[in-house]
C-alpha cells in the first residue's frame, strides 16, 4: 500500500478513536451533567433540555449503538448541537466565526516559526560551536516559557506599559467585520503580538531539533564524500545534508503541530483574540459541555489534517516515502 | 583527546560507568547546571511550608496591603486582597513539583509496560499497541484534558493527576517499543532465552536495565509536559482554585487583572519560576542526550591538538575556523584513528 494511503487510512482511525472518545466522555464521567447545565442557564427551554439528554447521552431512549450511530450521523453533517450558554445559538455557528481567525494566525505564525527556527538550525549545525551556539541556552529558556506566561510578558512591556500595540481582541471595537482595507489592517496589526508570541516560544524547538539532526548528518559519508568532490559549501549545506535532515524535522513537525495548537489556544485567552481558544475558556467557566466537546473535535480534526499536510510534503521531498511501504 | 575518548567509547548507562568515581565531573556542563537549577526548585518545595512567611491563603484585610509593590516584609509584594505572593509561591513550588513528579512516574511506568510489551509480543499485539500509540500520539492532549477534567466535578489534584498520566505515556512508549525492538535480537538476549530465563525475567532483568537512559529521559520530558500542561489548564482554571499551585497563582493574577493594574510581582515570579523549572528539565534532557551522542557535544568539551579543536570523537569535516582549513582538516580527520571510532561507535549503536 502506498505511504499516503496507509497515512490516510491511520487518520481515519485517529478520528474514529477522537470520534467515541467524546461519545463516551459524557456517558461515562460521574454526575448529572445535564443537571448542571440546566441549573446554570435558566433561560434554557424545555426543548433544550431533551436535545441537552440526547447529546451528553442521559435518560436517552434508543440502545447505545443507535445512540452512537445518530451521533456519528449528526457529526457527519457538522450538527454539534445547540449552544447552552449563548442558547439558541448553534455550536457549529459559534465554530465557523472562531475557527478562522485560530486557523490563519495560529497557522502563519507557526509556519513562520518552523521555516524560521529550520533555516537557523542548518547554520547552527553546520557551524557546530560557532557563536549561534551560544545563544542555545537563552533559547531553551524561551522554550521552556509557557506560551500564555510570555504572552502575557508581552502585553505588560508592548502594550501595557509602552502602548506600541493593542492589548487584545481581534481588531478595533468600532470596525465592523468585512472584507475592506480598515478591517483587514486592523485584524493584522491586532495580531501580531500573538503572533510574535507564538513564533519566538516555537522557534528554539525547531532551531534545537535541525541542529541536532543536522550534526549527525554532516558526519554521514555521502556528506564527506561531496565535500572531497570539491563542491560549494552552500551546495553541500541545502543539497546534501540539510536535504536529509529535513525529514525528520518534517515528521517532527507533524508530531509537535498539536502540542503548538494547545499552546496557542491558552494565549489567544491573554490577548482575548476571539478565535477557538477564548470560546474554549468560555465554555469552561459556563460548563457548556456542548461546545467543549465540539471544540475537542474540531481541534483534533485539525490537527490531523495538518499531519496529512506534513505527509503530503513528505511523500514530495522523500522519494522512499514514494516507494517503501510506511511503518504506520 | 585520548583523556575524553573513553566517554565516546561506551554507551552512558553501563552499569561499570556509574561505579567509576568522576562521574559528576564528567557529566557534561548543560546537565550539571540543569541539576543545580532544578535541585534549587527542589529544595524551596521541601522546606517551602516550613520557611513560609505567611499563610498563602490570609486575606491581609489593611488596606495599604492590598497590590503592594515587594518590599522588607512582603518580600515579593502583596495579591489585590493582601495575600502574600512569596508564600504562595513557596506552597506553589511545591505542588507543582508533587504533582509533575507523580505524573512523569505514573505516565513512565506506562509507557515501559505498553512499549515493551508491544516490542515483545511482535505480532498482532504490536500493531494493535503501536496503533494505539500513534493514535493517542496525534490527538492533541491539551482539549482533550480540559474536556475530561471539565466533566469531573470534582477537579481535585487526584483526578488532575491521573488524567494526565493516561494522556502523555504515548511520546514514551513509542521511543521504548523501538529501542527494545533492537535489543530484543541482541545475542545476552538469546543466550538468556537459550538458558531458560522466563519472559518476564528477560524483560525486568534484562531489557529494562539495559533502557535506563532512555526511560530517564523519557520521565524528565514527561515531567516537562505535566508542568506545561498542568499550568496551562490551572491557567483556564480546569482544577482546584483552592489549592496554591504555580498554575493557580497566574490564574488568580489574570482574573484579578493584575497585569492592567500594572501589578508585575503578582504574575512575573510564579511564570519565571515555571520557565526555569522547564528549562533545567531541558538542560538535564540535552546533558543525557549528549551523554549518549559525543556529536552533539558542544565546543566546551573540545581539546586543543596541534592548532585545532577537536570535540571528542569529532566526525564534522568543518570545524573551527571554517573554510578551507577547515575543510582539508575535515578531510584529514577521516583517515585519522578517531573517525575509526566514530564508525565503530555508529555500528555499536545499531
Amino acid at each position: 500500500m502506498p505511504f499516503i494511503l496507509r497515512r490516510l487510512l491511520f487518520y481515519v482511525v485517529a478520528a474514529w478513536v477522537a470520534l467515541t472518545i467524546n461519545f463516551f466522555i459524557p456517558r461515562a464521567m460521574p454526575g448529572n451533567a445535564v443537571q448542571s447545565v440546566m441549573s446554570k442557564f435558566t433561560n434554557l427551554q424545555p426543548a433544550a433540555y431533551k436535545a441537552l439528554q440526547a447529546l451528553l447521552g442521559v435518560g436517552h431512549a434508543g440502545s447505545i449503538w443507535s445512540q452512537y450511530v445518530s451521533y456519528l450521523n449528526d457529526i457527519f453533517h457538522f450538527n454539534f448541537g445547540t449552544d447552552v450558554s449563548q442558547y439558541p445559538a448553534s455550536v457549529s455557528s459559534l465554530l465557523a466565526q472562531t475557527l478562522p481567525w485560530t486557523i490563519v494566525l495560529v497557522g502563519t505564525a507557526t509556519v513562520i516559526a518552523f521555516l524560521i527556527g529550520t533555516g537557523l538550525g542548518i547554520v547552527a549545525g553546520w557551524r557546530h560551536g560557532g557563536s549561534l551556539d551560544r545563544v542555545l541556552p537563552g533559547l531553551m529558556f524561551l522554550q521552556a516559557i509557557p506560551y500564555f506566561f510570555f504572552a502575557l510578558i508581552l502585553v505588560d512591556l508592548l502594550a501595557v506599559k509602552t502602548h506600541v500595540f493593542p492589548t487584545g481582541q481581534g481588531y478595533d471595537n468600532g470596525l465592523i467585520p468585512g472584507w475592506h482595507a480598515d478591517f483587514i489592517g486592523s485584524a493584522i496589526f491586532h495580531s501580531l503580538l500573538p503572533a510574535l508570541t507564538i513564533i519566538l516560544t516555537s522557534i528554539a524547538g525547531w532551531m534545537l531539533q535541525m541542529r541536532n539532526v543536522m550534526i549527525t548528518t554532516i558526519g554521514e559519508d555521502y556528506v564527506i564524500a561531496a565535500q572531497a568532490k570539491g563542491l560549494s559549501s552552500r551546495r553541500v549545506v541545502f543539497s546534501y545534508a540539510a536535504r536529509n535532515a529535513l525529514l525528520p524535522q518534517l515528521q517532527g513537525f507533524g508530531l509537535a503541530v498539536g502540542f503548538v495548537i494547545s499552546g496557542a489556544l491558552v494565549m489567544e485567552i491573554v490577548f482575548s483574540y476571539p478565535g477557538i481558544g477564548l470560546l474554549l475558556l468560555n465554555a469552561v467557566t459556563s460548563n457548556d459541555y456542548p461546545l467543549m466537546q465540539a471544540i475537542f473535535l474540531v481541534i483534533t480534526f485539525a490537527v490531523l489534517i495538518a499531519n496529512l499536510i506534513v505527509d503530503m510534503i513528505i511523500v514530495f521531498a522523500d522519494p522512499r516515502a514514494r516507494t517503501r511501504e510506511a511503518t504506520a | 583527546m585520548t583523556a575524553v575518548l573513553p566517554i565516546s567509547a561506551e554507551p552512558a548507562a553501563l552499569p561499570t560507568e556509574e561505579a567509576r568515581p568522576g562521574r559528576w565531573r564528567r557529566l557534561p556542563t548543560k546537565a550539571k547546571v540543569g541539576a543545580v537549577l532544578l535541585g534549587l526548585f527542589v529544595l524551596a518545595g521541601i522546606i517551602g511550608p516550613f520557611v513560609m512567611p505567611y499563610d498563602p491563603s490570609f486575606q491581609n484585610p489593611a488596606p495599604d496591603l492590598s497590590l503592594h509593590a515587594p518590599y522588607a516584609t512582603h518580600l515579593l509584594g502583596t495579591t489585590q486582597s493582601g495575600q502574600d505572593v512569596l508564600s504562595q509561591m513557596l506552597e506553589g513550588i511545591r505542588l507543582t513539583l508533587i504533582l509533575a513528579f507523580l505524573v512523569g512516574v505514573i505516565a513512565t511506568v506506562l509507557s515501559v509496560i505498553v512499549g515493551v510489551t508491544s516490542a515483545f509480543l511482535g505480532g498482532v499485539w504490536d500493531e494493535v499497541l503501536s496503533l494505539l500509540t500513534n493514535v493517542f500520539l496525534v490527538i492533541p492532549a491539551l482539549p482533550l484534558l480540559i474536556v475530561l477534567l471539565g466533566y469531573l466535578q470534582d477537579k481535585g489534584q487526584a483526578a488532575t493527576i491521573l488524567v494526565l498520566s493516561f494522556l502523555s505515556w504515548p511520546w514514551g512508549a513509542r521511543v521504548i517499543r523501538a529501542q527494545t525492538l533492537a535489543i530484543r535480537n541482541r545475542d545476552f538476549i538469546s543466550a538468556a532465552r537459550e538458558t531458560g530465563e522466563r519472559t518476564w525475567r528477560i524483560i525486568t532483568w534484562e531489557i529494562v536495565p539495559n533502557e535506563v537512559s532512555l526511560i530517564a529521559a523519557s520521565f524528565v520530558n514527561t515531567v516537562l509536559y505535566a508542568i506545561g500542561a498542568s499550568v496551562a489548564l490551572a491557567f483556564i482554571g480546569v482544577t482546584d482554585l483552592n489549592s496554591w499551585s504555580l498554575g493557580t497563582i497566574l490564574y488568580w493574577a489574570e482574573s484579578q487583572q493584575a497585569l492592567q493594574l500594572g501589578a508585575w510581582w503578582w504574575f512575573v515570579p510564579p511564570g519565571l519560576a515555571v520557565a526555569f523549572i522547564g528549562m533545567s528539565l531541558v538542560l538535564l534532557n540535552t546533558g543525557i542526550d549528549e551523554l549518549g551522542n559525543p556529536r552533539l557535544r558542544d565546543a566546551a568539551s573540545a581539546s586543543r591538538i596541534a592548532g585545532h579543536w577537536l570535540r571528542p570523537a569529532d566526525p564534522t569535516p568543518v570545524f573551527g575556523e571554517a573554510g578551507q582549513r577547515g575543510r582539508l582538516g575535515g578531510f584529514l580527520h577521516s583517515f585519522s584513528r578517531s573517525s575509526l571510532l566514530d564508525e565503530t561507535d555508529r555500528s555499536q549503536a545499531r
